[in-house]
């Protein structure tokens, strides 16, 4: 399966990365196909296991307030604030269109 | 379909014409696709779906996976950990009354409580998500499969009333998100992150709706079951409940058109305003020729429309992965109940189906069944903040029969405290001096004018 235009410029946004050159599309398409080995082993009937951790009890915590009031601890790492609320750019700015 | 029946026959009938009673069967035999006879007397009977997501600000001390408090007010970051703020190194411990809360949540909802759910990451990126992503429960939330039930008007007459249902999907426990505050002048976003943390509870609602009456009022008796359980104080003006809405319309026999979703509806006013117009919008749009965008949508509620929002341009990639720090969580029933564990790690599916409160359809039944009310009345009553302990505070202090009393309260006094925009609470009149004022009427010593003007 050829890598399409479409999920080039997906990928591109989400990574924020220009692999656009020929190297980096082969490179991509060489790594998918390293990948896709793993099909070659039959999973049926097998439930998958997102982490060795599955058999671990989930700690439940008391609904106590432990934490918090440290404001000026948290401000020191905002490189601008404006009465101790953090400032950000505005809103999403849309990547611009990319060309083919 | 049958409440919706008679708005939308309306709306299209002032474009089109056409036999009135003709067109009545053919809607209410089409609601739900099928053979398109309205076809072939040649109307146009479009049926507009719509789906709720519903988050509920769990009432609780402390957030979700933090030890910092939920607190409406407060000053800018004061209610905020290291972990809120994603600062490295810092790792989510579940709160087990959020669990609880959700639990209650399902069981009232006639959900299927899932004895093992999972918690995933929903990743994108905005200024008030200081990780990048939202602890959610995506793959097996802690409920699914529920129901709830309902009643609208039929025809704007309390008199008749509709019970529906609409059927749950899910509900998920999940992290709310800090506050941006947009400083367009200044190209800036403020945020304050005392809300990113605290816990949600995402109740999704199939898309068994037709329009702004029925979803006002599922979000109504939904706002009051949880009031009732106390698992959220689901008040809207306070960000405790957020509805957003999905709004799309088809031809009958058709699949379903593309849906728009509407975000940022304050009120349960506004909510059915949002989706009424966004129904007319789109069945416009199609009439026209045009075609519906997968698109997210505004409420504007000073102009009375929906317009797109600038930022959620195309489809979001939000690359679901299972989240690595939380095991699976675990709850248990009577049956499977561990023997040696400790019991504040146990969470007690049955315990808490044993405790659950009468919930607002039940409360009804009974006010109805104990003092002969009638069924709209009952609604009335558990509408109002309130008003459901003074009438009985009444009743109990009055020689006058209940049937009696509920006239007095509900034309009365409760016309009386809306004019001037009072609560129950703040009513010059007590429920003492009230029931004084009955007794005094019923031995005939006032007449009832007189009462009245008091």
């Amino acid at each position: 399966q050829a890598v399409t235009v479409e999920v080039l410029d997906h990928l591109e946004r989400l990574a924020l990365v220009d692999f656009r050159d020929s190297e980096g599309v082969e490179r991509l398409q060489k790594a998918i196909q390293f990948a896709d080995q793993l099909h070659e082993v039959n999973t049926d009937g097998v439930e998958p296991m997102d982490s060795v951790l599955e058999d671990r009890c989930l700690y439940l915590r008391g609904d106590d307030v432990t934490e918090g009031n440290c404001t000026k601890e948290l401000m020191k790492n905002a490189r601008e604030k404006v009465e101790e609320y953090f400032v950000a750019p505005p809103g999403n700015i849309p990547l611009p269109k990319l060309e083919e | 379909a049958k409440a919706c029946g008679g708005v939308w026959r309306r709306a299209w009938q002032r474009g089109v014409g056409g036999p009135v009673s003709g067109a009545r069967q053919a809607f209410a035999s089409n609601a739900r696709g099928g053979a398109g006879s309205a076809a072939r007397c040649g109307l146009v009977p479009w049926v507009p779906v719509v789906g709720l997501e519903v988050h509920a600000q769990i009432s609780s001390n402390s957030k979700l996976f933090s030890g910092s408090q939920v607190h409406f007010a407060a000053p800018p970051n004061s209610l905020v950990s290291f972990f809120d703020a994603s600062l490295p190194g810092t790792l989510p411990v579940l709160n087990r009354r959020c669990v609880e809360a959700a639990v209650m949540t399902g069981l009232a909802l006639n959900c299927r409580v899932n004895k093992k759910s999972l918690f995933d990451r929903k990743h994108y990126f905005y200024a008030d998500l200081p990780a990048g992503y939202q602890i959610t429960q995506q793959r097996v939330p802690i409920a699914v499969n529920g129901s709830l039930s309902y009643s609208v008007c039929v025809d704007n007459k309390m008199s008749q009333m509709v019970t529906k249902t609409v059927k749950i999907k899910q509900i998920q426990l999940e992290q709310d998100s800090g506050k941006s505050l947009h400083d367009d002048t200044r190209s800036q976003t403020l945020v304050d992150l005392n809300r990113a943390g605290v816990g949600l509870m995402e109740v999704v609602m199939e898309p068994d709706m037709c329009c702004g009456e029925e979803a006002a009022a599922a979000v109504r008796e939904l706002q009051l079951i949880l009031q009732t359980l106390g698992s959220s104080q689901a008040v809207m003006a306070e960000g405790q409940l957020r509805v957003d809405a999905n709004v799309s319309v088809h031809y009958p026999g058709e699949p379903y058109g593309v849906r728009t979703e509407v975000k940022n509806i304050n009120s349960l006013r506004f909510l059915a305003k949002a989706i009424d117009y966004e129904i007319q919008r789109q069945i416009k749009e199609l009439e026209n020729g045009g075609t519906i965008l997968n698109e997210t949508r505004t409420f504007d509620s000073k102009l009375g429309c929906t317009i797109p929002m600038r930022d959620k341009e195309g489809k979001q990639d939000y690359r679901f992965m299972p989240e690595p720090n939380l095991p699976p969580l675990i709850l248990y029933d009577a049956k499977s109940l561990p023997a040696n564990m400790n019991h504040q790690q146990v969470v007690n599916i049955d315990s808490i189906r044993e405790r659950l409160p009468d919930l607002p359809s039940v409360k009804r039944a009974k006010l109805v069944e104990q003092y002969g009310i009638l069924p709209e009345h009952s609604f009335t009553l558990l509408n109002e903040d309130g008003l459901t302990e003074f009438f009985e505070n009444v009743v109990n202090q009055t020689q006058m029969k209940p049937k009696k009393v509920i006239g007095w309260i509900l034309n009365d006094l409760l016309s009386y405290l809306k004019q001037h925009s009072l609560t129950v609470k703040e009513s010059p009149v007590s429920s003492f001096l009230l029931a004084d004022l009955l007794s005094l009427l019923e031995k005939n010593q006032i007449s009832s004018t007189a009462a009245k003007k008091v």
